[in-house]
């Protein structure tokens, strides 16, 4: 049988498939027997909460999109219709907007995860950028969607947010004229950021793709933040960790359905149901409460394009994290200094989002200046030289030893050699 | 082809690299290409570009006479607020002495108005900061610390010649290109 693949399935019809186009094989390899850390927690969880959460905002979405109306003078009577007429338009409509909220949230816990037990180190670091690429793109997303309804803060979160780039010397205000298709926020911006609303989550979802097939070459990183060194620091992906992440779904959708039901317009602004007034802007814009941390650093600058820049900068300092954190260990577990430190990052960046939602003036601007000024200290000066003086624990010497009540036996030869084993 | 190009000398990273005919082909050849993806692509990114209805919206003509001094109206020109403001002689005199005040963005209230109509200030209603509609239009709402308009979203303060004096804003309000059709008509475009 030249030219096929030599499948190992029973079943008649799945070998058949299975022969000519190997996706069955590779399902089974990559999820399947997938070798993965025995050890992992609950933090684990995130990487396939956020898959599921981008395949519901795709299913919400299209057939929201079956009701939806791109036009200035429609767009907000028909997200109305949505919620009144159609049937079971409000629990699309509800899914989809708080499950934007959902996924900021799952994505950021996943973060935390990476930086708390040193995920983005080498091997991983294309891994990690990929991750900077999706987080980017999500935020482009969520801001395009959260302007569809064509509301008070839909029009001024976009008018304020697409003026950003007029801070740009030359180029500024042709790039801003571009991105409106008019000379302000009107219909062409309204048309143009439905398409790509409609696009971006497409690319996402091949952007996630790489990112799961980078995983799948260095393997995944554990609690420990040791590397794997043979088969008993392992188990098969499925059935323990297809079960260990159900789990955690069903929490999820605990969580997911608490605000769809209970409290569905908690995290949006009230100002959103009113239409579009290009003539009168809100008292107080505020961006959704996942960009606040962002929009605090923004202003913290009380120039334009150094506030501009600042704020790209804090994204862009995360790609560059792995060549930053100059420590050979991973966890946290085992870096006692870091361990605080990276706590006290996740305050500033509750503080930087507290900040980002009252107004620019006395107290928070102070505070907003400290914790972005303290946000790039982290990353550019603690992190480098931290690497270079903090005490480190001992590793363990495997995984298996190191989590299992018997010590998994005796080690291959050669690995257990290394007791200080540095990532 | 990488059989053909085995010939000892066609290794061109090895040391003395010569440029060979090979080369020159491909560069031409790699030049043509990114030609037309330029040429295909460009058409694409225009498009986003204002169109021609969009352009062609770009004029307004504006009734001064039932505007009493003091008062200010808004209207509409290419999808943005213009505030149309009939300044008080103390406001007019109090933009002339600000003319030698601390001015992030210099310019003269002469430059700002027509001559001989000095008490009608024409500029666009965004703050030049991040495009909010700043205050001040209506006498009963905050005018900020200069007696012109005061923008909520950051705190951006203008004075009574559209000025920015204090705030994240970089430039003065826009005056926008207009003229005067006779005394009390003007064209905005
Ligand atoms: C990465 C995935 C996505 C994110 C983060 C996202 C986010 C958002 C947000 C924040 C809104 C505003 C909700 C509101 O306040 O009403 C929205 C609206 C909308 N989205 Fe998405 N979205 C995603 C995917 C999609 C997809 C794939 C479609 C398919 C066409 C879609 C179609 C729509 C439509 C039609 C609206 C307007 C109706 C409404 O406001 O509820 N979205 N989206
Ligand atoms: S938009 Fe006016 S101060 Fe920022």
């Amino acid at each position: 049988m030249a030219g096929l693949h030599k499948s190992e399935f029973e079943n008649p019809v799945i070998n058949w498939v299975d022969s000519r186009l190997p996706i069955f094989t590779m399902l089974q390899k990559e999820y399947g027997v997938f070798p993965t850390p025995r050890n992992f927690n609950y933090f684990w969880n995130f990487g396939a909460l956020a898959m599921i959460n981008l395949v519901i905002m795709i299913a919400t979405g299209i057939f929201l999109a079956m009701n939806y109306t791109a036009h200035k003078d429609m767009a907000f009577d028909s997200v109305e219709r949505i919620m009144r007429d159609v049937n079971w338009g409000w629990l699309l409509r509800y899914v989809h907007a708080n499950g934007a909220s959902m996924f900021f949230i799952v994505v950021y816990i996943h973060m935390f995860r990476g930086l708390y037990y040193g995920s983005y180190k080498t091997p991983r670091e294309l891994l990690w950028i990929l991750g900077v690429i999706i987080m980017l793109l999500m935020m482009a997303t969520a801001f395009m969607g959260y302007v569809l309804p064509w509301g008070q803060m839909s029009y001024w979160g976009a008018t304020v947010i697409t003026n950003l780039f007029s801070a740009f010397p030359l180029v500024g205000e042709h790039i801003v004229t571009w991105l409106w298709g008019g000379f302000s926020v009107d219909n062409p911006t309204l048309n143009r950021f439905f398409s790509l609303h409609y696009l971006l989550p497409f690319v996402l979802v091949g952007v996630v793709f790489l990112h799961i097939a980078a995983l799948h070459i260095t393997g995944s990183n554990n609690p420990l933040g040791i590397d794997v060194k043979g088969p008993q620091d392992t188990l098969p992906f499925h059935p323990y960790y297809t079960i260990k992440d159900s789990v955690g779904i069903c929490v999820y959708f605990i969580v997911f359905a608490l605000f769809v039901f209970f409290a569905p317009n908690y995290l949006g602004h009230a100002d959103n149901y009113i239409p579009a007034n290009p003539l009168v802007t809100p008292a107080h814009i505020v961006p959704e409460w996942y960009f606040l941390p962002f929009y605090a650093i923004l202003r913290s600058v009380p120039d334009k394009l150094g506030g501009v820049l600042l704020m790209f900068a804090s994204i862009g300092v995360l790609a560059l994290l792995p060549w930053l954190d100059t420590s050979p260990v991973r966890s946290a577990r085992f870096r006692p200094v870091y361990r605080i430190l990276i706590i006290v990052l996740v305050v500033t960046c509750v503080v930087l989002g507290v900040c980002g939602g009252k107004p620019a003036e006395g107290i928070w601007v102070v505070l907003s200046r400290i914790a972005t000024a303290y946000y790039f200290l982290h990353f550019l000066v603690i992190l480098p030289v931290l690497g270079k003086f903090e005490r480190t624990l001992p590793l363990p010497e495997s995984i298996s030893r190191a989590v299992l009540p018997t010590g998994g036996g005796p080690l291959p030869g050669g690995a257990a050699a290394k007791p200080m084993e540095k990532a | 082809m990488a059989d053909s190009a085995a010939a000892p000398q066609a290794a061109p990273h090895a040391g003395g690299a010569e440029v060979t005919k090979r080369d020159f082909l491909k560069l031409v050849t790699a030049a043509g290409a990114a030609v037309g993806v330029g040429a295909i692509v460009w058409p694409l990114v225009d498009s986003m570009n204002p169109s021609a209805d969009v352009l062609a919206l770009s004029s307004t003509t504006v009734d001064l006479a039932p505007v009493t001094a003091g008062q200010a109206i808004t209207v509409m020109w290419r999808g943005k607020p213009v505030f149309v403001r009939h300044r008080t002689p103390e406001e007019i005199a109090k933009a002339k002495v600000d003319d030698k005040g601390r001015l992030p963005d210099p310019a003269l209230d002469a430059a700002r108005v027509k001559p001989g109509k000095e008490q009608w200030l024409i500029v666009v209603g965004i703050c030049t900061h991040l495009g909010c509609v700043p205050l001040g239009n209506r006498s009963t709402e905050v005018r900020g610390e200069y007696g012109g308009w005061f923008c909520p979203c950051h705190g951006s303060h203008y004075d009574t010649s559209g000025r920015i004096r204090q705030g994240p804003a970089p430039a003065n309000l826009a005056v926008p290109p207009y003229a005067f059709e006779g005394d009390t008509k003007i064209k905005i475009g």
